[in-house]
């Protein structure tokens, strides 16, 4: 899932400053799983907000919704009509979603609640942690299925640095090292040689450094005449 | 360029002359300063003249902005020394590498060591964005690939052949996992290293294991393993080596000694402690050089003494290593 995180109060009263009128919109899906902006987290920020804008003396007027999903069309449309009333959005979605938002409504200012922080998942009730960059070449064949893209601090494909001890990486002691990972589980699948091949340098065209990407599949693709923007 | 006589040496360094005449090597470390200052740079080499074979150019290390590794060791070069300047894989990609492998082969630097380099939540520009395009074991293999057949790493053609370096890489005998630092250490080989500069050694049955292992795997035969040490300076640096710094083991032995060393000595009188703890330090390391020395498979040592770069020339002349090698 996209692992998100509330920005703090003081940083939103700061994007709200000067307007009076708030919708905070949050998303149905990745950041209610990780409990950041689902409706009830709208419901507990946008009191929050009344309160503490009241007790500032320029009290804002907020309003709620939750959508499924906000980085679909479907899903985001139904909102058009309502959001005349509002001379701004807080949206408690991830990124993609308060981009979706500004590109489909594009007369409404959009401002975003939460710090979109990574895709993970909850090893246990309340941890989130990464587990993936998105990297467009996935590898993890090569590394018994622990990413070292998105868990070795240094990326290394030919880990572990000097610096791992104890299991751990010497950059956070929070952080198990992710060729300790590896090698342990290389070593318990009976796969070690794998780790002896050289990996040689990565694409790293297919990840964010080539540029924005986009996947288009014409199989799925509607006529022309068709589409909608 | 291709067409040069190379007469069988690689890139014909003075370290790699006194290694392949079969010397026991002794190379140490020069950290550059946090500005521009090229007297720096000559003052600490007067210190390392004629006791070390080369000297390695730290690479902003421990990620703390420093002068250029290659603009402090051209500074070597003219004061008549053999430079090997560290290239981390933190600040540059795979392009900014290879461009000033290209300009440190013109300027006449001829060894280069690989590392992946410390993290830059340890230095002085936590926020800063890091690299990482390669990883040490591939950018060898650039460079390698660079030298031997004359390719930048793309598989494109270097006009005119490429630069010849003598190739380094380091090893930490003492990481995590154990069992497979061995293996780590063979794929430097496999990639391309000619020589590996060890991790600061304060704990010798380990390294001892682990060069048993090295021996018995053949490696000590493909490329020249030179064992880090340094001298301790005082209780304190001891214990924080120990317990701070990544990757690092630090015998119990050592910090007694260095403990006992201050015992008899009144605690304010910090002079008289500072130096008993340097006296200590280095006596500890000649010792260690010595036993080093036994240690099959060992083709030299890597004197790192940052900052304290007076402390070399007593334990090399103590260790009984000088005079350095003259090769032609
Ligand atoms: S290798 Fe790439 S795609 Fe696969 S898990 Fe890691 S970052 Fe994600
Ligand atoms: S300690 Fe492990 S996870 Fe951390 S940088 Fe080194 S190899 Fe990567």
């Amino acid at each position: 899932m996209i692992v998100g995180e509330q920005k703090p109060l003081a940083e939103i009263k700061q994007m709200l400053a000067g307007f009076h009128k708030v919708l905070l919109v949050g998303c149905g899906t990745c950041v209610t799983v990780c409990m950041a902006g689902g409706e009830k987290e709208v419901g507990i920020l946008a009191s929050a907000l009344r309160m503490s804008t009241r007790l500032d003396g320029n009290a804002i007027e907020c309003d709620e919704v939750t959508v499924q999903r906000q980085c679909e069309w479907e899903y985001i449309d139904p909102l058009g009509s309502r959001l005349a009333n509002y001379d701004v959005v807080l949206s408690l979605a991830c990124g993609i979603g308060v981009q979706t938002l500004v590109q489909r409504f594009p007369n409404v200012w959009v401002v975003p609640g939460l710090n979109t922080t990574f895709l993970g998942m909850p090893p246990e009730q309340g941890v989130w942690e990464e587990r993936c960059q998105a990297c467009g070449d996935c590898i993890l064949d090569k590394t018994g299925g622990i990413c070292p893209i998105a868990r070795c601090s240094k990326q290394l494909l030919n880990g572990p640095c000097g610096g791992s001890q104890k299991g751990v990486c010497e950059v956070n002691p929070q952080t198990p090292c992710a060729w300790q990972l590896i090698y342990d589980r290389m070593s318990a699948m009976g796969r070690l040689e794998q780790l002896l091949e050289i990996q040689p340098p990565k694409n790293w065209s297919a990840a964010r450094h080539g540029g924005p990407r986009r996947i288009i599949r014409d199989d799925l693709r509607l006529p022309e005449d068709y589409r909608t923007a | 360029m291709s067409e040069v006589v190379h007469n069988g040496y690689k890139s014909g360094s003075n370290l790699e002359r006194v290694l392949v005449a079969g010397h026991f090597a002794v190379t140490g470390e020069l950290g550059p300063p946090k500005n521009h200052d090229a007297n720096v740079i000559r003052r600490k080499a007067e210190l390392l003249k004629g006791c070390v074979d080369a000297v390695n150019i730290t690479d902003n290390q421990t990620a703390i902005v420093r002068m250029s590794s290659i603009a402090a060791g051209v500074i070597l070069i003219q004061e008549g020394m053999d430079p090997v300047i560290q290239m981390t894989c933190r600040d540059r990609n795979r392009l900014g590498m290879q461009s000033d492998l290209l300009g440190a082969a013109a300027l006449g630097i001829k060894n280069v060591l690989c590392l992946t380099g410390d993290h830059q939540s340890f230095g002085n520009h936590p926020t800063a964005k890091n690299v990482h395009d390669l990883d040490s074991i591939q950018l060898v293999r650039m460079v390698k690939d660079m030298r031997d057949d004359d390719r930048f790493q793309c598989g494109e053609e270097i006009p005119g052949g490429g630069p010849r370096f003598f190739i380094g890489a380091a090893a930490n005998p003492f990481g995590d996992p154990f069992e497979f630092r061995p293996y780590r250490l063979a794929k430097k080989v496999a990639a391309g290293a000619d020589f590996i500069q060890t991790q600061l050694i304060y704990d010798i049955p380990r390294f001892r294991e682990f060069m048993k292992r090295v021996v018995d795997m053949g490696l000590h035969e493909k490329v020249f393993i030179l064992a880090g040490v340094g001298p301790l300076k005082s209780v304190g640096m001891a214990k924080y080596m120990r317990d701070q710094v990544p990757g690092m083991i630090v015998a119990d032995e050592y910090i007694e000694r260095m403990e006992a060393a201050v015992k008899h000595i009144d605690k304010t009188d910090k002079k008289a402690r500072a130096e008993a703890w340097q006296q200590e330090g280095i006596r500890i390391c000649i010792e260690q050089i010595q036993q080093i020395r036994e240690i099959e498979g060992v083709a030299g040592i890597h004197m790192m003494a940052i900052e304290w770069e007076e402390a070399i020339r007593p334990i090399v002349e103590g260790a009984g290593l000088l005079p350095r090698p003259a090769i032609q």
